[in-house]
C-alpha cells in the first residue's frame, strides 16, 4: 500500500495510481484555487489537457494531478493561485 | 471594399476605412485572427529594425497603436512594456552599438546600458552579459483580442468560415469575389490573407511572392510578473534579416498579462509543415533558459506552431495592384505583421479616399518583384 500526505492528511493510494485518482478515490473533490477569483479546481479533463487539476507535489507547483503518479512517501499540497507567490 | 482575411492585419484595414467613411466587409475563410495572428507573441517593436522603409512604418504603426491603446484600454491589452537587447558576446556588443547608432538618427529612442543596467532592468537576466539597450518605444498587444475589436467598431460585415475562390473581373478591373457561399461584389478588394496571400493574388492573375516561414513558440506555466519587458538576444535583428533556408533560433522571451512566459523564435523555411519539431523546441528552451536561469525549474505548458508570410526583400506589400485595377495589397508583413498593421490599414485608408498617404508607399509596391525578375 502506498500512503502520501495530503495537507495535513495521510491518505492511502494503489500503487500506480494518479493523484487525482487517490485524491478523488479519498472524497476530495477540488484542491486548487484559480488565479482570478480564487475558484475551486480538481479534475476536469483527467488527461492532461486542461492543467486544471493543478498540485503541490514535493514542493514543485503546477503538477497535473492527473498525469503525475503518487509514489510512498509524497507530500502533495493543495495550490493557490500560480504556486510561485510565496 | 471587401477585406479578404480577419487576421489583424485585415481587421486593421476594415478599422481605419470605416473610420474614414468606407462601408466594408470582410471575408475569412477561417475564423477570426485564426492564422498567423493567433501564432506569434503581440510585438509591437521599433527595436528590431534598421534604417529603411521598413522602420518607417514601424514608427508610424507605434504611434498609432498608441493612440488604440488609449481608445481600446486593456480590451486589448495594449502595454507598453519597453524592450531589452542583451549582446552576450563583444562582437554581438560592436554590432549592437552600430545598430543604436544607425536607429537614434532614424528618431528611435534607445538607452545603451551596461552590465549593472540590464540587471536592474530585469534582475532575473543572467549576469553573463555584454551589454544591452533599452527602447521605450516597443509595446505588446493581444493580437486577438485587438483584432476582434478593430473589427467590432469597423462595423464591419464579417463572413467567417468562408473562402474567396475567384475573382469577379470587368475588362482587366476587379469587381468583387467569388466565394464558396456567392458572390461579394466590391469597388475595392483588399488582399490582407498574410501568408496565403501568393494564393489570393494568384487567383487575381496579380502574383506576388508570400512565402511561409515557420517559428515556434513555448509557453510557460503562469508566473507572478517576473519578466519586465520583451527581452531579446542581439542576434535576433541579425537573424530576421537573414536569407538562410535552415533552422535559425534567436531569443525572444516576454510574459504575458495571464502570467505566463512566451519564449521564441525559430525561422525555419519548410512550407506549411505544421509538424511538431522536439530539436527546435528544445533548443529555445535551453536558449531561454541561458538567458534567464530561473527558467531550468519552470515548467512549459505547451508549445504553438506559425507561419511569419515573408517576401523575398523582407518588405510587406502594401497598395493598389496596377496590373488589376481595384485590387489592392495588406500582406507579407513577416514577423511584424501586429506592429504594422495599424500603420498598414491607416495607409490603406488615405490610398483609398484619394488622400495622400502619409509615408512613400513604393517600397511596397506590388509589382516590384516584376521589375526587378
Amino acid at each position: 500500500m502506498t500512503t502520501f500526505v495530503f495537507g495535513d492528511k495521510e491518505i492511502a493510494a494503489q500503487p500506480g495510481q494518479s493523484v487525482g485518482a487517490a485524491l478523488i478515490a479519498a472524497g476530495y473533490r477540488s484542491w486548487r484555487t484559480t488565479r482570478h477569483g480564487g475558484a475551486p479546481r480538481g479534475v476536469f479533463c483527467g488527461i492532461g489537457v486542461c492543467f486544471d487539476c493543478l498540485v503541490v507535489v514535493n514542493g514543485r507547483p503546477n503538477q497535473r494531478a492527473c498525469l503525475t503518479e503518487v509514489y510512498d512517501g509524497d507530500e502533495v499540497r493543495p495550490q493557490e493561485g500560480t504556486g510561485h507567490d510565496s | 471594399m471587401l477585406v479578404i482575411g480577419a487576421g489583424i492585419v485585415g481587421a486593421a484595414c476594415a478599422y481605419y476605412c470605416a473610420q474614414a467613411g468606407l462601408r466594408v466587409g470582410v471575408v475569412e475563410r477561417g475564423a477570426v485572427a485564426g492564422g498567423t495572428t493567433s501564432a506569434g507573441e503581440g510585438n509591437i517593436l521599433v527595436s528590431d529594425k534598421a534604417p529603411g522603409p521598413e522602420l518607417d512604418l514601424a514608427l508610424l504603426s507605434a504611434g498609432l497603436w498608441a493612440e488604440l491603446g488609449e481608445r481600446f484600454g486593456d480590451r486589448i491589452e495594449l502595454h507598453h512594456k519597453g524592450g531589452v537587447v542583451v549582446a552576450r558576446t563583444p562582437d554581438a556588443a560592436a554590432g549592437l552599438d552600430t545598430l543604436i547608432g544607425r536607429q537614434r538618427a532614424c528618431g528611435i529612442d534607445v538607452t545603451r546600458v551596461g552590465a549593472a543596467g540590464l540587471a536592474e532592468l530585469e534582475p532575473r537576466l543572467t549576469r553573463d552579459v555584454a551589454c544591452g539597450a533599452y527602447y521605450p518605444q516597443d509595446m505588446q498587444v493581444q493580437p486577438m483580442l485587438a483584432a476582434a475589436e478593430l473589427l467590432r467598431r469597423s462595423g464591419a460585415t464579417v463572413h467567417t468560415g468562408t473562402e474567396v475562390v475567384g475573382f469577379r473581373l470587368r475588362g482587366g478591373a476587379v469587381t468583387g469575389v467569388r466565394t464558396s457561399s456567392g458572390v461579394l461584389d466590391a469597388r475595392w478588394v483588399i488582399n490582407a490573407a498574410g501568408t496565403w496571400g501568393g494564393e489570393v493574388a494568384a487567383l487575381a492573375g496579380a502574383p506576388v511572392p508570400v512565402l511561409p516561414r515557420r517559428g515556434f513558440i513555448l509557453v510557460t506555466e503562469p508566473l507572478p510578473p517576473v519578466i519586465r519587458h520583451k527581452v531579446y538576444t542581439a542576434d535576433y535583428v541579425a537573424n530576421v534579416a537573414s536569407d538562410d533556408a535552415g533552422l535559425e533560433t534567436s531569443l525572444v522571451v516576454e510574459g504575458t498579462r495571464a502570467g505566463t512566459v512566451l519564449i521564441g523564435a525559430s525561422r525555419e523555411r519548410v512550407g506549411f509543415d505544421r509538424t511538431m519539431s522536439l530539436p527546435v523546441l528544445r533548443k529555445l528552451a535551453a536558449q531561454a533558459v541561458g538567458l534567464f536561469p530561473f527558467l531550468a525549474e519552470v515548467s512549459v505548458l505547451r508549445s504553438y506552431v506559425g507561419f511569419r508570410p515573408y517576401c523575398p526583400d523582407h518588405l510587406p506589400v502594401i497598395g493598389p495592384d496596377p496590373r488589376a485595377p481595384g485590387l489592392v495589397h495588406a500582406c507579407g508583413h513577416e514577423g511584424a505583421g501586429i506592429g504594422l498593421a495599424a500603420a498598414t490599414g491607416h495607409l490603406i485608408a488615405q490610398t483609398l479616399t484619394g488622400a495622400t498617404p502619409e509615408l512613400d508607399l513604393r517600397p511596397f509596391r506590388p509589382d516590384r518583384f516584376e521589375a526587378v525578375a
